[in-house]
């Protein structure tokens, strides 16, 4: 037997079959007819989804009785009749209005949040502060962990990608400068390039993409399993723990990546100067000893611990932010990469003014 | 028993050179509420995963209703999979659904019904376990451990299973959530006609609803029958555990 049967006789609606939820979306309920009786001796099987189709019938006919039930099938039906739901309007939709409340939220939230991530930074500028002044205090060894995890393990592409860089900006710059025989500028304008924008700008980008997610997805799972509580409860400030070593790592770690992207960006500008223009690379290097200021490397390492802090303070604070479930920790995850790259080329921008201000 | 919902034979489990179960055997009957006890690391949880196809055996034979488990295509698999229900020991809920939601999931997966009447079943349910209304639209990080558990328990039922599978369903809640888990169990079970296969530590559940216990001890059921008939074993961890301060608490004796 498959599938459930309706059959008005007599001013009485009979109903058979399987009654339950494989069928019960299939029912067509009769339009028309009065019924004054619901008769269920002949329902084979009756789930939960059976008892409601009853009910719904029999209030759809002005609450008729329901007969022919079982004993069970009967208490099924009272235990659905107690736990209906009531009848829930759907929201009303004002599409324009929602979008000016999201909007004001949106505005809202971010506000509160530059706030709430500038109080973070000065609790950790605090907190390093007051290790300075009783180093023991400072966890040597998950520093020296993170240190390795941030940086020396960053090493590969991060003289990767700032040697192909180099390669890249020698070629452009070098077939534009033939045009005008200025070949030899092409080390002026590879030297600046990497050495104030290109290898800090571009480290902290892949530092941004490797540690601060891996920051927030590490805290934050501690988060998720109340090890923070735990800590907390110990006595211990997370941001002693967990976010100082962290921060400090990178702090320490950056500004030594920033040179070694330096020298892998001039040497794959070298490179290419010399493959592309015959500049020889003992030309090369004494063209940058002798026109290239020391400030233009300055300039590139005052960046470095800057950012570093942006996105350590960045990768932290996220991770402190994760909610109880796995989605918000995705999601704080994600916003932490988007946040410390946006937030580090705006500090490079502010840097920028800066350094033409004072003449640098 | 004449015809067993659940029949385990010869069953064993090996985790490397760690034996779980060897030459384990078991029979549920329709209709009863089952619970399987054994200390810890006795396999209880292994037991029920293996026994709903999440994990593979070395060795033996389980039957769900009258349909192999194991060594069967994935279509019959999976029409076999609808008839029974599991709720996990945290809930399991999906974090990014809603409970209703959660409750909506398997109809929407494994049934083809219309939107508002999933939407008033899965309603049903949610009410059924008790839950009030306005946890319906809450994400599960949002509810207490009692509530979640009570929602994955709404969820197992949703598709109205002949068997659910609870696992630890009243382990971490207070005496009072706990009471009325146990309360909520036995009222589905008489108005759905549910089997239950329960895996608890929970005396009181025991002695509350549970028709038979089974004992998991000595890599194989050790023992099953009804509470009373278990006290009379000569064994040493079940006379600990029955026989324990808890276990007479929980009988009403001092």
């Amino acid at each position: 037997m498959s599938g459930i049967d309706l059959r008005i006789a007599d001013g009485t609606l009979h109903l058979s079959g399987d009654l339950s939820i494989a069928h019960v979306g299939t029912v067509a309920a009769p339009e028309d007819g009065t019924v004054a009786r619901i008769e269920l001796s002949q329902v084979a099987r009756l789930d939960t989804a059976g008892a409601w189709l009853v009910l719904d019938l029999a209030q759809r006919f002005g609450d008729v009785p329901v007969s022919g039930a079982t004993a069970p099938q009967n208490d099924l039906i009272e235990t659905v009749r107690r736990n209906l739901p009531p009848d829930v309007q759907p929201p009303e939709r004002h599409t324009l209005r929602n979008l000016l409340i999201r909007l004001g939220h949106a505005v809202w939230d971010t506000g509160r949040e530059a706030l709430a991530l500038t109080a973070f930074l000065g609790q950790v500028v605090a907190e390093i502060l007051r290790l300075l002044r009783h180093p023991g205090r400072l966890r040597v060894t998950s520093m020296v962990h993170h240190m390795q995890a941030t940086g020396l393990d960053a090493v590969p592409i991060v003289v990767l990608m700032s040697f192909l860089i180099g390669v890249v900006v020698a070629f452009q710059g070098s077939t534009q400068l033939e045009q005008f025989g200025a070949e030899i500028f092409v080390v002026d304008l590879i030297a600046i390039s990497v050495l104030r924008e290109l290898g800090i700008l571009l480290t902290a980008i892949i530092v941004a993409g490797r540690s601060a997610s891996a920051f927030t997805a590490a805290i934050g799972s501690m988060k998720m399993r109340e090890e923070i509580d735990a800590l907390r409860a110990l006595g211990l400030d997370p941001i002693t723990v967990l976010v100082a070593p962290r921060i400090l790592a990178l702090v320490l770690m950056l500004p030594i990546l920033c040179i070694l992207a330096n020298v892998a960006g001039l040497t794959g500008g070298a490179m290419m100067a010399w493959m592309d223009l015959g500049i020889a690379p003992a030309a090369f290097a004494e063209r940058i000893a002798t026109q290239i200021g020391p400030w233009h490397l300055a300039v590139g390492l005052i960046k470095a611990p800057v950012f570093a802090l942006i996105v350590g303070v960045v990768g932290c604070r996220n991770g402190l932010r994760v909610g109880g479930d796995a989605e918000s920790l995705g999601a704080q995850t994600s916003a932490a990469v988007v946040a410390s790259i946006f937030l580090v080329i705006v500090a490079d921008a502010v840097f920028s003014v800066f350094f033409a201000v004072v003449g640098v | 028993m004449d015809d067993p919902v659940i029949r385990v034979r010869g069953l064993a489990t090996r985790f490397g050179d760690h034996v779980v179960h060897e030459g384990l055997d078991l029979d549920v009957g329709r209709g009863e509420i089952l619970g399987v006890i054994g200390g810890s690391g006795t396999g209880k949880s292994v037991l029920l995963r293996q026994i709903v196809g999440l994990l593979e055996p070395a060795e033996g034979e389980i039957e769900v209703l009258g349909q192999p488990v194991r060594d069967t295509s994935p279509e019959e698999f999976r029409d076999l999979r609808r008839r029974w229900g599991v709720m996990f020991q945290g809930g399991a809920l999906f974090s990014s659904l809603s409970v209703r939601e959660n409750v909506e999931a398997p109809m929407r997966e494994q049934m083809d019904l219309p939107d508002d009447l999933r939407r008033k079943l899965a309603a049903i349910k949610v009410r059924m376990v008790g839950l009030p209304d306005d946890a319906m639209d809450k994400p599960p990080s949002a509810l207490s451990g009692g509530m979640r558990k009570r929602a994955g328990f709404a969820r197992a039922i949703a598709l109205d299973p002949e068997i659910v599978f609870l696992d630890e369903p009243t382990a971490g809640l207070d005496p009072i959530g706990a009471a009325a888990l146990d309360v909520l169990v036995r009222q589905l079970r008489d108005a759905l006609g549910l089997t239950v296969f329960l895996v608890t530590h929970d005396l009181d559940t025991l002695h509350a609803i549970c028709d038979r216990v089974a004992v998991l001890a000595e890599r194989r059921v050790l023992a099953t029958g009804t509470l009373d008939e278990l006290r009379d074993l000569r064994h040493e961890w079940l006379q600990a555990y029955l026989g324990g301060p808890r276990g007479r608490a929980a009988r009403g004796e001092p």
